[in-house]
């Protein structure tokens, strides 16, 4: 709150005083003002509330009415801030306190009902631990007896977190904050120190690679077209995260978003661009306001528009509202959609740094390449060099979905393995069931069994065994999950976001859904042709799966059909269970068989009706009794209890 | 001037690439795109109308049909599949279906599968308008729907 009520004037003081001020030494009354906005010295507690879409999901928004209320109530005076998310998901709702001169502590699964017994602890300084998810050790603060410190929460431990240190922390709106934070240092430092070659030079040595999914070099990008004679040069920000189970983009954006816009800059900076687009999301509300937010204040303060701090150049920042396509991810796609088009790739060359946003050279790069870009410049390329493997530098984010007892999104160096991911960040699976196999890179991603969770997240270890990074959906599935359910899931998926150019794409992944749903299902007869069709559909599927991969013109046609190749290659023996016996081993193919009782066979002894938990079974005693079709879930349960074999399988 | 006429009065430039922002604003404000909208926004691009209707219908987002009173969204991304969105998702159509010849009026209760909502953390989860539902069992979901039932006094 003090923040906002200074913000009129503070910023214009900030900048003079600290963005220009180099040499990092201030004088104390800068000094003071800093620390206030970093919150190293507090004049009154802070209460934050974790206020990301997924925090709101969990019932974010009536914790911080809450807690706004407790306050009026007993007349305390403290700040009530809200952040963007820490990335543990699964302990949502989220709720921090920081009382002056104290470590700051966060609070898990604070749910509205909670909130008056744990500010009434925090503000009596008797924290008894309950809900208590750790304290933030720090070298201002003392800590509180008891507490374990966050750092050595497993889930945060193994991370490394450069893009996400500050999420949950910075109040999201606030750009004298981000200044504070050391924001717009590196912009400057840009704009003042370096000729835009520079810039691309520094990112070359870094050896950035792009977030979306490619893997490719975005240096090359760059200097393609900076190099490229045009009077006119676009950057696009693909925020148009649209794989289902991924949203490391929208958590970046929310948390932070004038990171995002300070990468913009120097990217436009970098290759010459006067005017750039950031596609998102339309159903992230959240985040386009926040970005929309951002975008005025920075645009206030003088980081964007004519002749930025004096030095000539030239920035407008566009935001367009994507409006929901999968295959609109797609550079090319995206393209088209921002002139005003359906979305629907075209053959490249020419590359958009060729040929782009219309017709003229255009740099697409996602959110968190983006972001990863002023921390590059900040600290230098070597620093960055310094996380991650020889061949991929940095850290990826995660959404780490699934059957793991802590969800979320999280941040690790390249090099990491995925065994850690799940087993230590992740806890472990949940119920300790079994690991069974893990989809990594979206819906087009591949399945890998458990087994071979030992590989390690790097460029180059994926290429060679051909697996595809994506922009960061990890779902893990235990033992309860049927591989061709989800690979049906996949693919219908696909089927529906398939633009409809290539015929491979649009037929084949239709063709390919309808032989996963007839191997999933119960033929109406056991002969003659669709039994023949069942058989025959599991021959074509790899075939078939080939064809498309090796025909069709862009990203998502030609991955489409790895769920289906990877699961043939690693869980083959389930298909064939599916097709020859009619058996989903983890239960969740019901339809593919049916139970019905035998007339003839049946006592009538009732068991079967009693242990029925959806009262599918009818009849009397000694009588032969009847499954009612419409109830019956394929549970099995009567199969098991019957006492005399009187059920039968068809 | 109508809405859209005002819409359309905003947007003085008229290139191309303001087609899905007009239609867009077009949409919030009255909630689908009818054949007049596609007619009105051709004329003001000077675009042919089924070059609109193309690009409208290609995208999700826009709608043909008004929403009706509580919208119902499940969330069908990965994590929210695996933690048994499917069920969640018979139960309330279950829920919805004509009982003993009472049908709901169409314009109350709209029921679809969405793409991933971004909140897998808390899966499965979904949304009636702008309210989300997380960790939804069919039983929570059904105790929901009856709630607003009992609101709209419908048996």
């Amino acid at each position: 709150m003090i923040a906002m009520e200074k913000e009129a004037g503070l910023t214009g003081f900030l900048v003079e005083n600290v963005l220009k001020n180099y040499s990092g030494e201030y004088s104390p009354e800068i000094q003071r003002e800093v620390d206030l906005l970093l919150r190293k010295h507090l004049r009154r507690p802070v209460i934050y509330v974790g206020t990301g879409t997924c925090g709101i999901a969990a019932g974010a928004d009536a914790t911080l009415k809450a807690a706004r209320q407790y306050l009026e109530t007993n007349q305390l005076e403290a700040d009530l801030i809200e952040v963007g998310c820490v990335g543990l998901c699964s302990a949502e709702p989220l709720l921090d306190f920081q009382a002056p001169g104290k470590a700051r502590v966060s609070f898990q699964k604070v749910s509205a009902d909670k909130v008056d017994g744990i500010l009434e602890e925090c503000f009596h300084h008797h924290i008894s631990g309950e809900h208590v998810l750790g304290q933030v050790a720090s070298e201002a603060h003392e800590l509180w007896p008891g507490i374990p410190l966050i750092q050595e929460n497993p889930f945060f431990k193994k991370q490394h977190r450069i893009l996400l240190f500050d999420c949950g922390e910075i109040a999201p709106a606030s750009l004298d904050e981000y200044i504070a934070r050391d924001g717009y240092k590196a912009f400057l430092k840009a704009l003042m120190n370096y000729p835009p070659e520079e810039v691309c030079s520094i990112v070359e040595q870094s050896g950035l690679r792009g977030r979306g999914g490619g893997g490719f070099l975005t240096a090359v990008k760059w200097n393609n077209t900076r190099m490229s004679a045009s009077d006119k040069k676009y950057i696009v920000c693909n925020a148009d995260e649209s794989d289902p189970g991924a949203y490391m983009d929208r958590a970046l954006v929310e948390g932070n978003p004038f990171r995002l816009i300070e990468g913009i800059s120097i990217a436009a900076y970098a290759i010459g661009a006067g005017k750039a687009y950031i596609y998102i999301r339309s159903e992230y509300n959240l985040a386009v306001k926040r970005l929309r937010d951002a975008l005025a204040k920075a645009k206030e303060a003088g980081f964007l528009g004519e002749n930025i701090f004096n030095s000539g150049f030239n920035l407008q920042i566009v935001l367009r509202e994507g409006p929901g396509a999968f295959v609109c991810g797609e550079e090319t796609a995206l393209i088209k959609s921002i002139e005003g088009r359906r979305g629907m790739p075209r053959t490249k060359p020419p590359y958009p740094f060729e040929k782009g946003l219309f017709g003229k050279p255009t740099v697409v790069n996602n959110v968190e390449t983006l972001t990863n870009v002023p921390l590059i410049l900040l600290h230098g390329p070597h620093w960055f060099k310094s996380i991650g493997t020889r061949y991929s530098s940095g850290t990826k984010l995660f959404a780490l979905t699934g059957d793991t007892v802590n969800t979320g999104l999280v941040e690790v160096p390249f090099g990491i393995s995925l065994e850690e991911i799940i087993f230590e960040i992740g806890g472990g699976l949940k119920n300790g069931k079994i690991l069974k196999a893990i989809q990594i890179g979206g819906p087009s991603g591949s399945l890998l069994p458990a087994a071979h969770s030992d590989v390690r997240i790097d460029y180059g270890i994926f290429e060679d065994q051909h697996l595809i990074m994506g922009s960061g959906g990890l779902v893990v599935m235990d033992d309860h999950t049927c591989i061709l359910d989800m690979v049906k899931y996949f693919i219908n998926f696909l089927q529906k976001e398939s633009c409809g150019k290539c015929i491979p794409c649009r037929e084949g992944t239709n063709r390919m859904y309808e032989i996963l749903k007839m191997i999933t299902t119960r033929p109406a007869q056991n002969e003659g042709h669709e039994s023949l069709s069942r058989f025959q559909g599991v021959m074509q599927l790899e075939n078939l799966a080939k064809v498309i991969k090796e025909t069709s013109l862009c990203g998502l046609g030609k991955t489409a059909p790895n769920p289906v190749l990877s699961a043939l290659e690693w869980f083959r023996e389930e298909f064939e269970e599916h097709v020859f016996e009619r058996k989903c081993r983890a239960n969740v193919c019901r339809n593919l068989i049916e139970y019905v009782i035998s007339a003839e066979r049946c006592t009538g002894c009732l068991v079967c009706l009693k242990k029925c938990p959806y009262d599918a079974i009818t009849g009397a005693a000694r009588e032969p009794h009847l499954i009612i079709r419409d109830k019956c879930t394929n549970c099995g349960i009567c199969y098991e209890v019957c006492k005399f074999s009187a059920i039968d399988i068809i | 001037m109508t809405e859209i006429e005002a819409v359309l009065h905003s947007y003085q430039n008229r290139d191309r690439e303001y087609l899905l922002p007009i239609l867009q604003d077009i949409q919030r404000i009255k909630g689908f795109i009818t054949t007049e909208v596609v007619v009105a926004v051709a004329a003001h691009l000077k675009i042919p109308t089924s070059k609109v209707y193309a690009v409208a219908s290609f995208y999700d987002q826009f709608r043909f049909v008004p929403f009706a009173k509580y919208q119902i969204k499940v969330c069908n991304g990965t994590g929210c599949h695996i933690e048994g969105s499917n069920a969640l998702f018979e139960e309330l159509k279950k829920q919805l279906e004509p009982k003993n010849g009472n049908q709901f009026k169409s314009d109350l209760f709209s029921l679809e599968q969405v793409q991933c909502l971004g909140a897998c953390g808390n899966a499965p989860v979904m949304k009636i308008n702008e309210i989300f539902y997380t960790s939804v069992t069919p039983e929570m979901a059904a105790g929901l729907l009856s709630s607003i039932k009992a609101q709209e006094e419908i048996q």
